[in-house]
């Protein structure tokens, strides 16, 4: 494989750029692997990477029901943060935070990370009291917060409406500065990009149809997986799905603590610089950012009630811009390019489940709810470790399948084990 | 936005009504608390139909149950939760 690197672009300039070269390879399944990972998104194709370089486990699949990052890899809205105010969450998303700083070095595959501040803001002296909170606890663990005064706020968002009349009142903001986006695609391609250097089988257009069960009565161990390309045999398998992990799980017979709900976005034309920061507010559940193409990407809530549709209410989307608007009064002239939605595992606290599951050698990754994106690497790491070792990582030990059953839910916003008012 | 034709009131915007949990999550009274969690935090989530609970919260606030399927979104029956449909 041919390095990316400034000198090789020079030289493939002299070549008429004829060097260019498939990024991964197109191989046929082989009859067994070591691991198979079912679902070729940004979080499977990194666990495959880091059991490949970290792990050593080198006969891996990734089998992939359509394209790699077609799923929500292609649809979330490229926000990268770790400022959760719970420990289990802020030490997994920090882990993965540090991890996107040097995504593109360790890939040798621009990631297009930009950290340019990730701005909670707050409406009320409540507000801030509760940022503050979340700060601290953030500072506690060494994660970087910082809360802004009004006029700290104007400085890093001089389009806010900062006005004593303005719909919803600025009273300050928590600022997480190493916060910001990063490009989603490049995320799945890159990862794809480098375990496929390591000898990891990237498998598209094969969906699977069921699991290969052990035992008289077809209830034992998972030694492998039916597909639309024929039965593969695996050692473990991972299920790495998140929004249809109730569809895979189910093949297996396991009902999971999740529904399947619609989270929205919206992306208006291509305009100069005018968000030079993630702005979100929490109070109102809007946030807004900028791509590096200038387009102001837009979003809020999930629809809180079950689908699968991947098409949402106007009603939902048209909330969230007013909210938008009512903050960023300037953003009201621009024309919106498409709004997009994705199907999102929404859990019962609002966290990701990663670890085993009452099926011997199955695992399954999923229920990231509607912040899966910037865990991608930490998401992977982690995966990784407990699909090669068969244990926990200490950071995803408190994201067990059963912790809702024992009563160890980790729920950051306190409402409760109800997916759809998180 | 849908309408849902709610037993009570007739036909009325979506917005007037909240869904609260599926059908297959409600634990019967006098499981044995390790049974009732599991049936609490565990859900079907099927790619189709499925009976759900929903309210009409900003109407007469009666309990529905909805059977709605999740990929077209057509609501193919609406029953009043109560008494009178015990019967």
């Amino acid at each position: 494989m041919n390095r990316y690197s400034v000198f090789g672009l020079m030289r493939g300039a002299l070549g008429g750029q004829k060097h260019w070269q498939p990024a991964w390879r197109d191989p046929e399944p082989r009859a067994s692997y070591d691991v198979v990972i079912i679902g070729g998104g940004g979080h499977g194709l990194a666990t495959a990477y880091y059991l490949a370089k970290v792990h050593g486990v080198r006969n891996v699949a990734v089998l992939e029901k359509s394209w790699i990052g077609g799923g929500n890899t292609g649809r979330n809205t490229t926000l990268v943060r770790s400022n959760y105010r719970l420990a289990p969450l802020h030490n997994l998303f920090d882990f993965g935070l540090k991890m996107w700083e040097h995504l593109s070095d360790e890939l040798n595959y621009n990631v297009m990370f930009s950290p340019r501040g990730a701005m909670f803001l707050g409406h009320s002296d409540a507000d801030m009291t509760m940022l503050a909170q979340r700060g601290d606890a953030l500072r506690c663990d060494g994660i970087d917060a910082e809360l802004l005064t009004r006029d700290e706020v104007a400085k890093v968002e001089p389009l806010i409406d900062m006005s004593r009349t303005a719909r919803f009142p600025i009273e300050g903001a928590l600022m997480q500065p190493r916060g910001g986006t990063a490009r989603h695609d490049a995320v799945a391609w890159g990862y794809a990009r480098a375990a496929d250097v390591l000898g990891v089988d990237i498998i598209q257009k094969c969906e699977v149809t069921g699991f290969v069960r052990d035992g008289a009565d077809g209830s034992g161990a998972v030694v492998g997986v039916e597909t639309t390309r024929g039965r593969i045999g695996a050692g473990r398998v991972g299920i790495c799905v998140a929004g249809h992990s109730g569809q895979v799980a189910g093949l297996a017979g396991l009902k999971l603590p999740i529904e399947s709900q619609t989270l929205q976005a919206v992306v208006t034309e291509g305009v100069k610089p005018m968000v030079n920061s993630s702005v979100m507010s929490q109070s109102l559940h809007c946030y807004v950012s900028q791509s590096d193409k200038g387009g102001i990407v837009m979003g809020g809530d999930p629809d809180n009630w079950p689908s699968y549709a991947r098409r949402g209410q106007p009603t939902v989307i048209e909330t969230a811009i007013a909210q938008t608007i009512a903050i960023m009064p300037a953003l009201s002239r621009l024309r919106m390019l498409r709004t997009w939605s994705g199907v999102t595992d929404m859990s019962f606290d609002g966290a990701p489940i990663i670890g085993p599951t009452p099926v011997r050698n199955l695992f399954i990754n999923g229920g990231w709810c509607y912040g899966g994106f910037k865990a991608t690497p930490a998401s992977g790491w982690t995966y990784a470790h407990t699909l090669a070792t068969g244990a926990a990582h200490p950071l995803n030990a408190p994201f067990a399948l059963d912790r809702f059953v024992r009563g160890a839910t980790v729920d950051e916003t306190g409402v409760g084990p109800m997916p759809n008012h998180r | 936005m849908y309408l849902i034709d709610c037993p009570h009131c007739g036909p009325r915007a979506q917005l007037e009504f909240t869904y609260e949990r599926t059908m297959d999550s409600i634990a019967p009274a006098g499981a044995d608390p390790q049974e009732a969690m599991r049936v609490l935090y565990s859900r079907a989530n099927p790619m189709g139909a499925d009976d759900e609970v929903w309210r009409h919260t900003y109407g007469c606030r009666a309990w529905l149950v909805l059977t709605r399927n999740r990929m077209t979104h057509s609501i193919d029956a609406v029953r009043a939760v109560g008494p009178e449909t015990l019967a």
